[in-house]
Protein backbone atom coordinates (compact mmCIF):
# COMPACT_ATOMS: atom_id res chain seq x y z
CA UNK A 1 0.00 0.00 0.00
CA UNK A 2 2.23 2.98 -0.79
CA UNK A 3 1.43 6.20 1.35
CA UNK A 4 -1.01 9.12 0.52
CA UNK A 5 -0.92 11.34 -2.33
CA UNK A 6 -1.18 14.16 -0.05
CA UNK A 7 0.99 13.58 2.47
CA UNK A 8 3.74 12.58 -0.06
CA UNK A 9 3.51 16.08 -1.44
CA UNK A 10 3.82 17.52 1.55
CA UNK A 11 6.68 15.54 2.50
CA UNK A 12 8.22 16.82 -0.63
CA UNK A 13 7.81 20.39 0.32
CA UNK A 14 9.42 20.06 3.81
CA UNK A 15 11.94 17.14 2.55
CA UNK A 16 15.90 18.37 1.43
CA UNK A 17 16.02 18.33 -2.25
CA UNK A 18 17.63 16.00 -3.94
CA UNK A 19 19.41 16.05 -7.75
CA UNK A 20 15.68 15.03 -9.13
CA UNK A 21 14.13 18.00 -7.37
CA UNK A 22 16.33 20.00 -8.72
CA UNK A 23 16.18 18.93 -12.26
CA UNK A 24 12.92 19.32 -11.77
CA UNK A 25 13.37 22.82 -10.90
CA UNK A 26 15.26 23.96 -13.73
CA UNK A 27 13.03 22.79 -16.02
CA UNK A 28 9.83 24.49 -14.13
CA UNK A 29 12.09 27.59 -14.22
CA UNK A 30 12.53 27.12 -18.03
CA UNK A 31 8.62 26.78 -18.54
CA UNK A 32 8.12 29.73 -16.27
CA UNK A 33 10.29 31.79 -18.05
CA UNK A 34 8.95 31.03 -21.74
CA UNK A 35 5.48 31.73 -20.11
CA UNK A 36 6.21 34.75 -19.16
CA UNK A 37 8.07 35.42 -22.21
CA UNK A 38 5.21 34.67 -24.32
CA UNK A 39 2.46 36.25 -22.23
CA UNK A 40 4.65 39.82 -22.14
CA UNK A 41 4.74 39.47 -26.03
CA UNK A 42 1.16 38.43 -26.92
CA UNK A 43 0.13 41.54 -24.59
CA UNK A 44 2.88 43.97 -26.33
CA UNK A 45 2.93 42.87 -29.56
CA UNK A 46 1.00 45.42 -31.08
CA UNK A 47 2.41 44.93 -34.84
CA UNK A 48 2.14 41.79 -36.82
CA UNK A 49 5.62 40.14 -36.64
CA UNK A 50 4.96 37.11 -34.69
CA UNK A 51 2.14 36.06 -36.87
CA UNK A 52 2.22 32.97 -39.68
CA UNK A 53 2.26 34.32 -43.42
CA UNK A 54 -0.37 32.86 -43.96
CA UNK A 55 -2.63 34.73 -41.12
CA UNK A 56 -1.57 37.82 -42.53
CA UNK A 57 -2.34 37.11 -46.59
CA UNK A 58 -5.54 36.10 -44.81
CA UNK A 59 -6.01 39.39 -43.05
CA UNK A 60 -4.59 41.58 -45.61
CA UNK A 61 -7.50 39.89 -47.90
CA UNK A 62 -9.81 40.85 -45.21
CA UNK A 63 -8.66 44.28 -45.23
CA UNK A 64 -8.87 44.66 -48.78
CA UNK A 65 -11.88 43.36 -49.74
CA UNK A 66 -13.22 45.91 -46.51
CA UNK A 67 -11.44 48.67 -48.20
CA UNK A 68 -13.13 47.52 -51.88
CA UNK A 69 -16.82 48.01 -49.95
CA UNK A 70 -16.01 51.15 -48.50
CA UNK A 71 -14.80 52.78 -51.53
CA UNK A 72 -17.83 51.51 -53.67
CA UNK A 73 -20.06 53.02 -50.93
CA UNK A 74 -18.04 56.03 -50.65
CA UNK A 75 -18.75 56.30 -54.67
CA UNK A 76 -22.06 55.59 -54.20
CA UNK A 77 -22.77 58.19 -51.87
CA UNK A 78 -21.05 60.95 -53.76
CA UNK A 79 -22.90 60.11 -56.72
CA UNK A 80 -26.23 60.59 -55.14
CA UNK A 81 -24.36 63.77 -53.31
CA UNK A 82 -23.59 64.81 -56.79
CA UNK A 83 -27.66 64.10 -58.25
CA UNK A 84 -28.64 66.15 -55.39
CA UNK A 85 -26.65 69.27 -55.85
CA UNK A 86 -27.15 69.24 -59.58
CA UNK A 87 -30.97 68.78 -58.69
CA UNK A 88 -31.10 71.73 -56.46
CA UNK A 89 -28.92 73.80 -58.69
CA UNK A 90 -31.28 73.42 -61.44
CA UNK A 91 -33.69 73.64 -58.84
CA UNK A 92 -32.40 77.04 -57.92
CA UNK A 93 -31.58 78.39 -61.73
CA UNK A 94 -35.43 77.44 -62.25
CA UNK A 95 -36.48 79.98 -59.70
CA UNK A 96 -33.96 82.70 -60.44
CA UNK A 97 -35.44 82.65 -64.11
CA UNK A 98 -39.15 82.39 -62.78
CA UNK A 99 -38.10 85.87 -60.57
CA UNK A 100 -36.81 87.05 -63.10
CA UNK A 101 -39.67 86.53 -65.67
CA UNK A 102 -42.20 87.53 -62.66
CA UNK A 103 -40.93 90.62 -62.84
CA UNK A 104 -40.74 91.35 -66.67
CA UNK A 105 -44.26 90.24 -66.51
CA UNK A 106 -45.10 92.06 -63.53
CA UNK A 107 -43.78 95.40 -65.48
CA UNK A 108 -45.71 94.69 -68.62
CA UNK A 109 -48.52 93.75 -66.75
CA UNK A 110 -48.77 97.11 -64.59
CA UNK A 111 -49.03 95.38 -61.09
CA UNK A 112 -46.08 96.56 -59.96
CA UNK A 113 -44.50 100.33 -59.90
CA UNK A 114 -41.81 100.80 -61.96
CA UNK A 115 -38.82 103.43 -62.09
CA UNK A 116 -35.82 104.11 -64.17
CA UNK A 117 -34.79 106.95 -66.91
CA UNK A 118 -37.17 107.79 -69.72
CA UNK A 119 -38.90 111.10 -70.31
CA UNK A 120 -42.27 112.98 -69.28
CA UNK A 121 -44.40 114.56 -72.27
CA UNK A 122 -46.45 117.07 -71.29
CA UNK A 123 -49.55 118.39 -73.13
CA UNK A 124 -50.88 121.06 -72.88
CA UNK A 125 -54.70 121.60 -74.46
CA UNK A 126 -56.68 124.77 -73.90
CA UNK A 127 -59.30 124.04 -76.89
CA UNK A 128 -60.07 120.94 -75.08
CA UNK A 129 -59.53 119.77 -78.68
CA UNK A 130 -56.89 117.05 -78.42
CA UNK A 131 -59.06 113.68 -78.27
CA UNK A 132 -58.72 110.10 -77.38
CA UNK A 133 -57.39 108.97 -81.06
CA UNK A 134 -54.87 111.55 -80.50
CA UNK A 135 -53.58 110.41 -77.40
CA UNK A 136 -53.98 106.92 -78.80
CA UNK A 137 -51.14 107.89 -81.14
CA UNK A 138 -49.24 109.31 -78.91
CA UNK A 139 -48.77 106.26 -76.85
CA UNK A 140 -48.57 103.98 -79.67
CA UNK A 141 -45.26 105.98 -81.09
CA UNK A 142 -44.18 105.94 -77.45
CA UNK A 143 -44.74 102.21 -77.81
CA UNK A 144 -43.08 101.75 -80.61
CA UNK A 145 -40.15 103.50 -79.51
CA UNK A 146 -40.00 100.93 -76.66
CA UNK A 147 -41.25 102.30 -73.41
CA UNK A 148 -41.38 100.09 -71.19
CA UNK A 149 -44.09 101.36 -68.41
CA UNK A 150 -46.37 104.41 -69.34
CA UNK A 151 -48.31 105.96 -67.40
CA UNK A 152 -50.77 108.97 -67.75
CA UNK A 153 -51.52 111.67 -65.27
CA UNK A 154 -50.60 109.79 -62.68
CA UNK A 155 -53.61 108.16 -62.69
CA UNK A 156 -53.84 105.00 -65.40
CA UNK A 157 -51.36 102.66 -65.83
CA UNK A 158 -51.28 101.98 -69.81
CA UNK A 159 -51.17 98.25 -70.19
CA UNK A 160 -51.85 95.93 -73.32
CA UNK A 161 -55.62 95.51 -72.54
CA UNK A 162 -55.73 99.63 -71.61
CA UNK A 163 -58.87 101.35 -73.46
CA UNK A 164 -59.21 105.00 -74.62
CA UNK A 165 -62.59 106.22 -75.19
CA UNK A 166 -64.11 109.55 -75.53
CA UNK A 167 -67.34 110.79 -72.98
CA UNK A 168 -68.64 114.55 -73.75
CA UNK A 169 -65.39 115.65 -75.50
CA UNK A 170 -63.34 114.27 -72.24
CA UNK A 171 -60.60 111.61 -72.50
CA UNK A 172 -61.08 108.59 -70.46
CA UNK A 173 -58.69 105.64 -70.20
CA UNK A 174 -59.80 102.79 -68.40
CA UNK A 175 -62.93 103.99 -67.09
CA UNK A 176 -60.86 107.06 -65.63
CA UNK A 177 -61.48 110.70 -66.65
CA UNK A 178 -58.40 112.58 -67.88
CA UNK A 179 -58.28 116.59 -67.41
CA UNK A 180 -55.90 118.00 -69.48
CA UNK A 181 -52.73 118.88 -69.01
CA UNK A 182 -52.37 115.52 -69.64
CA UNK A 183 -48.63 114.18 -68.54
CA UNK A 184 -47.60 110.95 -70.04
CA UNK A 185 -44.65 109.17 -68.14
CA UNK A 186 -42.78 106.35 -70.05
CA UNK A 187 -39.97 104.35 -68.92
CA UNK A 188 -37.56 103.70 -71.64
CA UNK A 189 -34.40 104.96 -73.54
CA UNK A 190 -35.14 108.67 -73.43
CA UNK A 191 -33.61 109.13 -76.26
CA UNK A 192 -35.42 107.14 -78.64
CA UNK A 193 -38.56 108.02 -76.65
CA UNK A 194 -38.06 111.74 -76.81
CA UNK A 195 -37.39 111.50 -80.42
CA UNK A 196 -40.71 109.38 -81.10
CA UNK A 197 -42.68 112.57 -79.78
CA UNK A 198 -41.29 115.39 -82.05
CA UNK A 199 -40.28 113.89 -85.23
CA UNK A 200 -42.03 115.85 -88.17
CA UNK A 201 -45.81 114.82 -88.57
CA UNK A 202 -45.57 112.69 -85.54
CA UNK A 203 -47.52 113.39 -82.51
CA UNK A 204 -45.75 116.58 -81.36
CA UNK A 205 -47.42 118.05 -84.90
CA UNK A 206 -50.25 116.46 -84.53
CA UNK A 207 -51.50 118.06 -81.87
CA UNK A 208 -50.06 121.65 -82.24
CA UNK A 209 -52.44 121.07 -85.52
CA UNK A 210 -55.29 120.51 -83.04
CA UNK A 211 -54.11 123.98 -80.75
CA UNK A 212 -52.35 122.64 -78.44
CA UNK A 213 -48.68 122.13 -77.61
CA UNK A 214 -46.21 119.45 -76.44
CA UNK A 215 -43.15 119.72 -74.56
CA UNK A 216 -40.65 116.49 -73.47
CA UNK A 217 -38.41 116.32 -70.79
CA UNK A 218 -35.49 113.74 -70.76
CA UNK A 219 -34.75 112.60 -67.25
CA UNK A 220 -33.01 110.09 -65.77
CA UNK A 221 -35.56 108.53 -63.14
CA UNK A 222 -39.08 108.70 -64.11
CA UNK A 223 -41.01 107.09 -61.65
CA UNK A 224 -44.25 104.89 -62.84
CA UNK A 225 -46.48 104.27 -59.84
CA UNK A 226 -49.72 103.78 -60.26
CA UNK A 227 -51.08 100.44 -60.76
CA UNK A 228 -53.23 98.20 -63.13
CA UNK A 229 -55.17 95.52 -61.63
CA UNK A 230 -54.75 92.20 -63.65
CA UNK A 231 -58.22 90.20 -63.63
CA UNK A 232 -58.72 86.35 -64.33
CA UNK A 233 -59.33 85.95 -67.93
CA UNK A 234 -62.85 84.79 -67.95
CA UNK A 235 -62.80 83.00 -71.25
CA UNK A 236 -59.21 82.32 -72.70
CA UNK A 237 -57.19 79.61 -71.43
CA UNK A 238 -53.04 78.96 -71.79
CA UNK A 239 -52.94 76.27 -74.58
CA UNK A 240 -50.25 73.43 -74.28
CA UNK A 241 -47.00 74.62 -75.38
CA UNK B 1 9.84 23.21 -2.48
CA UNK B 2 12.74 23.77 -4.69
CA UNK B 3 10.11 23.16 -8.25
CA UNK B 4 7.85 25.79 -6.64
CA UNK B 5 10.89 27.97 -6.15
CA UNK B 6 12.23 26.96 -9.80
CA UNK B 7 9.33 28.00 -11.61
CA UNK B 8 8.63 31.53 -9.45
CA UNK B 9 12.31 32.50 -10.77
CA UNK B 10 11.88 31.56 -14.22
CA UNK B 11 8.45 33.94 -14.29
CA UNK B 12 10.61 36.56 -12.81
CA UNK B 13 13.20 35.99 -15.06
CA UNK B 14 11.20 36.14 -18.09
CA UNK B 15 9.30 39.63 -16.99
CA UNK B 16 12.46 41.52 -15.36
CA UNK B 17 15.18 40.44 -18.20
CA UNK B 18 12.68 41.20 -21.18
CA UNK B 19 14.93 39.19 -23.92
CA UNK B 20 13.84 39.29 -27.16
CA UNK B 21 12.52 36.12 -29.14
CA UNK B 22 14.76 35.42 -32.00
CA UNK B 23 12.08 36.08 -34.81
CA UNK B 24 11.80 32.64 -36.54
CA UNK B 25 11.46 31.01 -32.89
CA UNK B 26 8.20 33.27 -32.17
CA UNK B 27 5.33 30.90 -33.80
CA UNK B 28 6.98 28.07 -32.00
CA UNK B 29 7.15 29.49 -28.50
CA UNK B 30 3.25 29.11 -27.08
CA UNK B 31 2.96 25.74 -28.93
CA UNK B 32 6.31 24.92 -26.48
CA UNK B 33 4.88 26.14 -23.84
CA UNK B 34 1.80 24.21 -24.26
CA UNK B 35 3.23 21.32 -24.39
CA UNK B 36 5.64 22.22 -21.47
CA UNK B 37 2.48 22.69 -19.14
CA UNK B 38 1.23 19.10 -20.40
CA UNK B 39 4.71 17.37 -19.31
CA UNK B 40 4.79 19.33 -15.94
CA UNK B 41 1.10 18.15 -15.35
CA UNK B 42 1.45 14.92 -16.22
CA UNK B 43 4.99 14.67 -14.03
CA UNK B 44 2.67 15.70 -11.31
CA UNK B 45 0.46 13.10 -11.46
CA UNK B 46 3.21 10.44 -11.52
CA UNK B 47 4.35 11.99 -8.77
CA UNK B 48 0.86 11.41 -7.08
CA UNK B 49 0.97 8.09 -8.21
CA UNK B 50 3.97 7.16 -6.75
CA UNK B 51 5.49 6.18 -10.27
CA UNK B 52 7.78 10.09 -10.35
CA UNK B 53 10.90 9.36 -12.23
CA UNK B 54 13.05 12.30 -13.04
CA UNK B 55 14.56 11.09 -16.01
CA UNK B 56 11.67 10.52 -17.20
CA UNK B 57 9.93 14.10 -16.21
CA UNK B 58 13.27 15.26 -18.22
CA UNK B 59 12.42 12.93 -21.26
CA UNK B 60 8.87 13.85 -21.99
CA UNK B 61 9.36 17.54 -20.72
CA UNK B 62 11.99 17.85 -23.61
CA UNK B 63 10.27 15.51 -26.17
CA UNK B 64 6.98 17.37 -25.68
CA UNK B 65 8.00 20.49 -26.29
CA UNK B 66 10.70 19.48 -29.35
CA UNK B 67 7.68 16.91 -30.89
CA UNK B 68 5.28 20.33 -30.83
CA UNK B 69 7.25 22.74 -31.93
CA UNK B 70 8.25 19.97 -34.96
CA UNK B 71 4.75 19.55 -35.56
CA UNK B 72 3.95 22.77 -36.25
CA UNK B 73 6.91 23.67 -37.99
CA UNK B 74 6.56 20.77 -40.17
CA UNK B 75 2.87 22.35 -40.38
CA UNK B 76 3.99 25.88 -41.49
CA UNK B 77 6.26 24.17 -44.52
CA UNK B 78 3.38 22.53 -45.50
CA UNK B 79 1.19 25.15 -45.16
CA UNK B 80 -0.81 24.10 -42.59
CA UNK B 81 0.78 25.65 -39.47
CA UNK B 82 -2.27 27.63 -38.49
CA UNK B 83 -4.87 24.26 -38.74
CA UNK B 84 -1.86 21.72 -37.37
CA UNK B 85 -1.05 24.42 -33.96
CA UNK B 86 -4.77 24.22 -33.32
CA UNK B 87 -4.75 20.48 -33.61
CA UNK B 88 -1.66 20.40 -31.60
CA UNK B 89 -3.46 22.67 -28.89
CA UNK B 90 -6.64 20.85 -28.87
CA UNK B 91 -4.60 17.08 -27.93
CA UNK B 92 -2.61 19.00 -25.58
CA UNK B 93 -5.52 20.91 -23.64
CA UNK B 94 -7.49 17.13 -23.95
CA UNK B 95 -4.09 15.37 -22.06
CA UNK B 96 -3.74 18.42 -19.20
CA UNK B 97 -7.66 18.12 -18.38
CA UNK B 98 -7.35 14.12 -18.21
CA UNK B 99 -4.07 14.90 -15.96
CA UNK B 100 -5.64 17.28 -13.99
CA UNK B 101 -8.29 15.62 -13.46
CA UNK B 102 -6.26 12.90 -12.24
CA UNK B 103 -4.59 14.63 -9.49
CA UNK B 104 -7.98 16.13 -7.93
CA UNK B 105 -9.39 12.94 -7.09
CA UNK B 106 -5.52 12.08 -5.73
CA UNK B 107 -5.60 15.22 -3.75
CA UNK B 108 -9.25 15.42 -3.20
CA UNK B 109 -10.83 12.02 -3.48
CA UNK B 110 -13.12 13.37 -5.57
Amino acid sequence: MPEPARSRLARAFVARPGRGQLVVAVLLASLGFAAALQIRLTNTDGDFSGQRRQDLVALLDSLSSATDRTESRIDELEEARDKLLTSSQRRQAALEQGRSELDVLAILSGTVAATGPGITVTVTDPDGSVLAASMLNGIEELRDAGAEAIEVNDQVRVVASTSFTEVADQIVVDDVTLLPPYVIDAIGSPQTLSEAMVFPGGFSDEVEELGGAVSVEQLDVVRVDSLHEVEEPEYSQPTDR
Amino acid sequence: MIAVVGLLLGILAGLLLEPAVPEPLQPYLPIAVVAALDAVFGGLRAFLDGIFDDKVFVVSFVSNVLIAALIVYLGDQLGVGGQLSTGVIVVLGIRIFSNVAAIRRHLFHA
